[in-house]
This record gives C-alpha cells, structure tokens and sequence, in this order.
C-alpha cells in the first residue's frame, strides 16, 4: 500500500482529479438549473463540445485564457439558443432535440476542427495558476487542490452561490415554480417561457465553459469528440443531486477521481486496465441506487412543455 | 372499459383520403430538402462543391453495386436497434443505453462463437449466439427496468449509466477474458468466415438483414395488432390511467425494456455474425443515439423505419468514402442527421399549428 500513498501518486490523483471533474461540476450545475425549470436539456453534451471549440479558437487566436473562457460561455449559450426557441418557445420534444443537438455538435465542430487544424494541431500554452495564498504551501494537497486555474475557484464559489440562489431568492422560487407547476408561475404573472428561456441559458453557458476548461486548461487543445460523454455524466449528477448544488460537486468528485485514477495508477507503477477504473464511479451510483432505491425526486412538469391553457 | 377498448377509440380515423398522405410525405420530403440544401451551404463556406458530394454520396451508397451491398449490410444492427427503440419509445421508456447493450451483446457473441466452433453445428452457433447476446442485453437493462418499475426511478440516467458501465465492461471482457493470445492488440478470437451468417446468393450481404427486416415488421405488428403491444401503448400514452385500466404497470415496463435491450443485444450479435467476427477492444460504432433520431423520423412506425435505415445507410456508407475521394470527413454526416432532426421538428410544429388554425 506505501505506493498508492506516496506524493507523487496522491499529487498526480488529487490534481487530475480536479481537472476532470470542474467540467463535469460546471456541466452538472448547468443540467441542475434546467432541470429544476423543467427542462431536461439532453443537448449539453453538445453545448459543452461547441464550448470547447469556441473556447479554444478564441483562446488560439487571442492568446488569453480569460476570452477563451468568456467564449466558450458564449458558443454554449448560443446552442442553448437553438434549443430554447424549438423547445420551450415551441414546445418540441426535448430529447428529439437534444440529441439533434448534440449530434449536430458533434459534427460541425468536428468538421470545423478538420479544415482549420487537422493539418497543423496547433496547442495552447500551459494555462495561467493562480495559487492560493497560504494554502497551496499545504504538502500535498496544496499543489493538488490550490494551485490552479481561476475558474476552478469560481466553480466552487458558484456552487455555493446556486445553493444560496436555490434556497434563499425569488429567482429559485421561480425556477422551482416553473419545473414543479408552470401554471402556478403563469397565474403568479411570471412567465414560464421566460423562466425556462434563461434557465436553458445559463446551462448552456455552464457547460460552454465547462468545455472551453477541458480544451484549454485540461488538454491544451481541440480535440473532435473530446468531451467524450463529459455531458450525459452532468445529466447524471444533476438527477442524483436532488436539486442540491453541493451533491453535484460531491459526485463530480466521485467522477473525477475515478477519471485520474487511471493516470494516478500510472505513476505508480500499477497497470490496470483504463475501463476497470472507469466502472467505478458508475458502478458505484447504480449500487446505491438498488440499496437505498428511494423515488427520484424530479420536477413533475420535467420534459414537458408549457402552453398556456391546455390541459 | 378494457385498455384495448380505450385504444381502440383513440385511434385516428383509417382513412382522410389522399390529401393526408400528400401532407405527410411533404412532412418527410420537406425536411430533408431543407436539411441537404442547408447542409449544402455549409460545405460551400467550407470551399467544397455541394452537388459534387451529394452525387458522389449518391452513387457511392446506392448506385454501385458494391456500395449498394455495403448499405444493405449496415441496415441489420441499424433496424434491430431501431426496433427495440420501437418497442420502448412506444411504451414511453426512454430505453438510451442501447450502445452499452448492443456492445455487451457483441462482446458475447465474439467470445462465445469461436469457441462453439467444431463442437456443435453451425446452425447451432449461430442461434445459441443470438440467443445468449439478447438474453445478457436483457440482463443488462433489468435494473434500469426494475428502478423505474418499482421507484419511479428515471431510467434516461440509469440507463445511460448502465451503458457507460456497459461498454468499459465489454473492454475489460475482452482485455481480462476472452483476449485471444495470437493477437498484439486486444481482441477476442476470430470467427472464421465460412462459419459466419450466410450470404444472400452471390452478394456481400449476409442473411442478417433478412433477420432484421422480419423483426421489425414482426415489432410493428406486435405493437399495432396485438393485446400487448396495445397494452403497451396505454402505457406509453398515460401511464396513470393505465393503471386504472387494470394493467400491471410494473410488469409491463420490465418486460418492455428488457424485450428493448434484447432485441438491441441481438442487434450487437448478428454484427459480429455477419460482419465483423470479432470483437476489437475499444471498438464502439455507438449506433444507438444515431438510430433515435431515425425512429423518430418515422414516428416510431417499423414500416417507415425502413425506408429511413436505408436512406441513413445509405448515407454512412456513401459518406465515408466521401471522406478518402473528396476530402469531406464523414462527420459531415452528424450534421445532416441533425439538420435533419431540427427541420422536422420545425415543419411538424408549423404543421400542428396550422391544423390548429383551420381544425379545433
């Protein structure tokens, strides 16, 4: 056991593990405010994908991670356009559209990767540190926890603001009203589209930088498809987080873990297959699922759109 | 009342002559125009010409004899997924861990055949596969079935996590188990050729697509003609007040998803039979997110499912040589199936507005 406990090995973990799980904690906050709108957005894997790609080419182009970020936001929020006008403005399927989404995504930016930088593969700079002051010369953990990126330190400060937002602001009322009963919110003289329009928005910001962060802080390049799935693991997190921020950013822990495990063990010297460690995180879910299998707790109207006076 | 009896009533009048038809292949045709023409635009930014990749894809998927086998060849895993999507979709399970299933089931079959071969008929191999990739499928999706039928538990996450979870576990299969030792990279052994599916006559198709085809038209018909399917839809179409119908809710949903997540699974094994014969580590076609948009295409109709398998072949197929001759990627395909997706969406929503106009 001296191996797994050494430095190096829990340096390698805990640093990796930070960087695979903020764009599943971005992408996992981002489902969450959807979902409690009512709105299960199948697409963010494709609003983070388009993230990743703006995210980089604005960074590539620009030299500054922080456009980079803003980017990523942005091209997230533009797939999320698409999304609120066919979904909630005209109340089509929100899987059909979802997965065209992602599809869609999926191949443009692939396509777009293809005639820009297949030739050249062109990658960023190491993404600028900001170490936290007195807590990154903690051994061990300081580098692995507090020395990195900005945007990892607004992640956590927006997951606690999302608690605070949830719990505590009409704004939650409203995004709660509108998953739990849109009509309710209607009648109140708060418009559920509009609920719901900046709820899409918002996730798909949330997942745009997600992807951008994965690009340029985590790869350092665009790579098609390199999201990998990153999106649905959100979905994931959001559904078993019960509406509570704090649970997504446990479980993209749990996630990312797992995720740097793999290149942890490496370091190590321990050779086991990726796939063996990359059952882990679900296996586990899935398990406390059949033990403790309690009702999900969704937002009855999820899925559903809202026309005015039917039903 | 019975729920067949509800059905019954529900169901839109046979026939409102030819005009209905006319409005429902513009519904189809419509899209598609518009999906190609923006698609079109998209290759022109990109410095490509349109109409010379259209007509390539054209040619290529359909026209040559060689494309068109390798098209027919590609609709197999595409309609016995699509079928048991069917199955699901129409019973209001979102059954989308297709790609875990199908990838399990081809793990099975690869690992199983080889081994079978010289000790038992070739008739035998074949069935005993199929038999045994549906049934570990189905085995993969009964917790997913189990959580929804019994807690409510939303089965997009756990099925989506089952697949996840599915297809690592085909990977660790094939590196920890069934890794044949012959081989630098992993891969399970090889079945050989001769006891592969048989060929349709003297064509490159196997008879796998016979088997596909049957299966969906065997799904429709269940679905539309029989008790159960019937049974299915109510629950499909308003679960609480099939529950007042007297159906068993909880039953019907298990069996639904695993009678979905076999016929994928079979999907998975008659690749492998027909095509491939072995399975390599890491390999993922990952057809299941593609084939949902298709068999919503077809609003979850197994007839219409046919003829949109073969156009997507079609396109995959023509679309990836596409890729080598005029230097447009294959993932140019991704992009028109979602086009395509979109503009449906778009003209059926003008469409409903428009009934809505004239109608009630």
């Amino acid at each position: 056991m001296d191996v797994l406990l050494n430095e190096a090995f829990l340096t390698t973990l805990l640093f990796g593990a930070v960087t695979a799980g903020v764009p599943l904690l971005l992408a996992g906050l981002g489902e969450q405010i959807s979902e409690k709108a009512g709105v299960l957005n199948i697409g963010i894997e494709g609003m983070m994908l388009f993230g990743a790609y703006a995210g980089f080419v604005a960074a590539y182009y620009s030299g500054s991670f922080a456009l980079g970020f803003v980017a990523g936001g942005i091209g997230g929020a533009l797939v999320a356009a698409l999304v609120v006008l066919l979904c909630i403005r005209f109340g089509l399927n929100q899987i059909v559209i979802g997965i065209a989404v992602t599809l869609g995504m999926e191949g443009l930016t692939a396509l777009l990767h293809y005639f820009q930088f297949s030739k050249t593969y062109p990658r960023l700079d190491q993404a600028p540190v900001w170490a936290l002051p007195f807590l990154s010369d903690i051994p061990v953990l300081g580098r692995a926890l507090f020395s990195h990126n900005p945007i990892v330190y607004l992640a956590i400060l927006l997951m606690i603001a999302l608690g605070w937002l949830f719990r505590a602001t009409y704004v939650g009322l409203n995004l709660e009203a509108a998953g739990n009963k849109p009509a309710a919110l209607d009648a109140a003289g708060v418009s559920v589209v509009k609920t719901r329009a900046f709820a899409v928005l918002a996730t798909g910001f949330l997942s745009g930088v997600g992807g951008a962060y994965m690009a340029n802080v985590g790869a350092g390049l665009f790579v098609p498809f390199m999201t990998g799935g990153a999106g649905f693991i959100g979905i994931v997190l959001a559904m078993l987080a019960r509406g509570k921020p704090v649970w997504v950013l446990l479980g993209a822990a749990l996630f990312g873990i797992s995720l740097a495990m793999t290149t942890a063990l490496q370091v190590a010297g321990i050779n086991i297959p990726t796939d063996v460690v990359q059952m882990l995180p679900f296996a586990m879910v899935m398990l406390v699922l059949v033990i403790f299998a309690r009702h999900s707790v969704l937002p009855p109207a999820l899925g559903l759109p809202y026309v005015r006076g039917e039903r | 009342m019975t729920a067949d009896a509800q059905v019954a009533q529900h169901r839109p009048p046979q026939s409102e002559g030819s005009r209905e038809i006319v409005t429902s292949i513009l519904r189809v045709l419509v899209p598609i125009l518009l999906a190609l023409i923006v698609g079109g635009i998209i290759l022109l930014i990109l410095g490509k010409d349109p109409l010379a990749y259209y007509g390539y894809v054209v040619k290529r998927g359909l026209l040559t004899w060689g494309g068109l086998q390798e098209t027919l060849t590609r609709m197999s895993p595409l309609l016995l997924i699509a079928a048991g999507l069917i199955v699901a979709f129409r019973a209001g399970i979102w059954n989308l861990g297709g790609d875990g299933q199908f990838l399990l089931a081809a793990v099975i079959t690869a690992a199983l055949a080889p081994a079978l071969v010289g000790v038992v008929p070739k008739l035998v191999i074949l069935v005993a596969c199929m038999i045994a990739s549906a049934l570990v499928a189905a085995l993969w999706a009964v917790i997913p079935a189990i959580l929804k039928a019994r807690y409510g538990i939303n089965e997009i996450i756990t099925s989506l996590m089952m697949s996840f979870l599915g297809i690592s576990f085909a990977n660790v299969l094939i590196k920890l188990c069934f890794w044949d030792p012959s081989t630098t990279v992993p891969q399970t052994r090889t079945l050989p050729v001769e006891d592969r599916l048989p060929r349709l006559f003297d064509t490159t198709i196997h008879s796998g697509v016979l088997i596909a085809l049957a299966v969906v038209v065997l799904v429709h018909l269940m679905m539309t003609r029989t008790a159960f399917g019937l049974k299915l839809q109510v629950v499909g179409a308003n679960p609480a007040a099939a529950v007042h119908a007297g159906l068993n809710v909880a039953w019907l949903t298990i069996a639904t998803f695993t009678l979905s997540a076999a016929l994928i699974g079979l999907g998975g094994s008659v690749e492998i039979l027909g095509v491939f014969g072995t399975v390599r580590a890491d390999w993922n076609p990952a057809f299941g997110l593609l084939v949902v948009p298709l068999v919503f295409l077809a609003r979850f109709n197994g007839y219409a499912v046919i003829g949109f398998t073969l156009f997507f072949s079609a396109l995959m197929i023509g679309g990836d040589s596409a890729a080598r001759r005029i230097g447009v990627p294959q993932h140019f395909v991704l992009v028109l199936v979602a086009l395509l997706l979109l503009f449906l969406a778009v003209v059926e929503y003008l469409d409903h507005q428009r009934r809505k106009r004239i109608g009630a």
